[in-house]
């Protein structure tokens, strides 16, 4: 019984703000579901709140987790729809893309950065740039392995007077290059503004026939024998792994009347050696900030030490 | 983990020694698509593997049209590699190069039985590029790292693949340690070599 009150004492929590609901209401409803409709009692709890959230005209985000939240570090996010509390920098703000969206940007602490969202319904204090918050309540959305927060009508927004150095998502993998992946090579962006999707076949997925821009670009997969990790190389990273230009590499695609052709010369040159890179981490890739390729081995003596001692 | 699926294979490390023996395959699933692996005698599933070597010949052995082998020699063996028009890019490179050479191999483990009734193991290219001393130096260490891994982990009790290897081989797992040995040896003996050449070369010999 104690288990129904004691789910019934956190809803109350929740919604007293915005019903005029007592415990004991609270306690009968879930104690109706468990006993009488032998229904679990997670489940009942979500029951019930599902029907005060419509009661009250509330979305499941804006209600908050009510209770205390864990504080993470933006490296260890990687739950969806988990509530936490942070304290982060505003890196940047980015313009929404849809009337629904009052703020997004990206979020940055000591171990990395995140995008954020915050909803314009929730009526929040807007964020500026390169000042520190702590954010309580807010939730984390999960979208192709890419996390974010958002933030929403529950979320409080405090000031620090504090700095943060924010820190670039702590990544360096390296293995032998295994492949590099479909999109790679010299590829034609949207020119449409804030929009810079990849198109396909000449078609942006979002405007259409567009008269497309060249970049270079190699998304590749770094294997060291027992883990893969992909990496992304923008248009620098990639001039500089390749030692081509983006400009010699349109005049290559001009002169096969193909653009695949640079592609295929990426590949010839850089597949099957090692690599070191460095980058913030994006979703399941890392950005090729710093590149290093990999010389000779340095440790046969030892691992040859190893061999013989087993 | 809230790992994509389906995830990328690893590409694993082995030795020409060890692939070679690897005769046994599998699939973790009935379903027709399931990813085929072939059983590495130190106890891993490899459905793809990385190899760097000397490629020291082609042929093509193909009837009606090319089909290329590749044959790929590291310390302790030999990789042999085959390319048909399934594989253009990878056939295009056995056709066009001139061994020897360093190639990096990325590709997939394949068995067939022969006539007389032994099974080879052969590699199926995913690419094939031509790379330099230093990268085929440093895959052997690499490889005799990954494959001393295997062989020290080895369990038959407690670990799936080191039980199916005990059933499925006869060699046991410390063979490949003095694969690894013989492997790292080699390398050694070709930076003493490498050393007395550029010595002799200094003097004008």
């Amino acid at each position: 019984m104690s288990d129904v009150r004691q789910h019934a004492r956190e809803l109350h929590e929740r919604f007293s703000e915005h019903l005029d609901v007592t415990e004991d209401e609270i306690t009968e409803r879930l104690e109706t579901l468990v006993s009488e409709y032998k229904v679990p009692v997670d489940e009942a709890r979500r029951s019930v709140e599902s029907h005060y959230l419509e009661e009250a005209g509330l979305e499941r985000d804006e209600l908050g987790s009510g209770g205390a939240n864990p504080e993470v570090a933006i490296e260890d996010i990687e739950e969806n729809e988990q509530w936490l509390d942070m304290t982060a920098k505003v890196v940047d703000l980015w313009e929404p893309g849809h009337e629904s969206i009052g703020q997004v940007g990206l979020l940055g602490d000591e171990t990395g950065t995140i995008k954020f969202t915050a909803w314009a319904s929730s009526d929040l204090d807007a964020l500026e740039e390169e000042k520190v918050y702590r954010l309580s309540n807010v939730v984390t959305d999960e979208y192709e392995g890419r996390f974010s927060v958002k933030l929403n009508r529950t979320t409080t927004i405090e000031e620090l007077d504090e700095e943060i150095e924010v820190g670039e998502n702590g990544a360096e993998v390296e293995g032998a290059l295994v492949a590099i992946q479909s999109g790679s090579g010299l590829i034609k962006r949207c020119p449409e503004e804030d929009c810079t999707r990849v198109l396909q076949n000449g078609r942006c997925s979002e405007h259409g026939d567009v008269e497309g821009e060249f970049d270079l670009r190699i998304k590749g997969v770094l294997d060291d024998g027992t883990e893969v990790h992909e990496v992304i190389f923008d248009q620098e990273a990639t001039e500089n792994l390749t030692d081509t230009t983006l400009e010699e590499a349109k005049q290559t695609a001009m002169d096969a009347l193909d653009t695949e052709v640079v592609a295929d010369e990426m590949r010839a040159q850089t597949l099957g050696r090692y690599y070191r890179v460095r980058g913030p981490r994006m979703g399941r890739y890392v950005l090729a900030d710093d590149v290093e390729e990999l010389d000779g081995p340095t440790d046969t003596e030892s691992v040859l030490i190893e061999a013989r001692s087993i | 983990m809230s790992q994509q699926a389906p995830t990328r294979e690893v590409a694993r490390r082995v030795f020409a020694a060890e692939f070679n023996d690897a005769e046994y395959t599998f699939k973790e699933s009935e379903d027709e698509r399931a990813p085929q692996y072939v059983l590495l005698p130190s106890g891993e599933r490899a459905n793809r593997v990385f190899v760097v070597g000397t490629l020291t010949e082609t042929e093509d052995v193909g009837d009606d049209s090319e089909y290329w082998r590749g044959r790929i020699v590291d310390p302790t063996g030999t990789f042999y590699t085959y390319a048909g028009q399934y594989q253009p890019d990878a056939a295009a490179f056995l056709r066009d190069a001139e061994p020897p050479e360093y190639v990096a191999v990325v590709g997939k483990p394949r068995t067939y039985e022969t006539d007389d009734g032994s099974v080879n193991v052969s590699l199926r290219p995913e690419s094939i590029t031509a790379v330099d001393a230093d990268t085929r130096d440093r895959w052997v260490v690499e490889t005799a790292r990954r494959t001393l891994d295997r062989v020290r982990a080895f369990d038959a009790e407690t670990d799936e693949y080191d039980g199916l290897a005990a059933e499925e081989y006869d060699a046991e797992p410390e063979r490949y340690r003095d694969v690894v040995v013989e492997a790292l040896e080699s390398l050694d003996d070709d930076e003493r070599s490498a050393d007395a050449g550029s010595e002799a070369a200094e003097q004008g010999l």
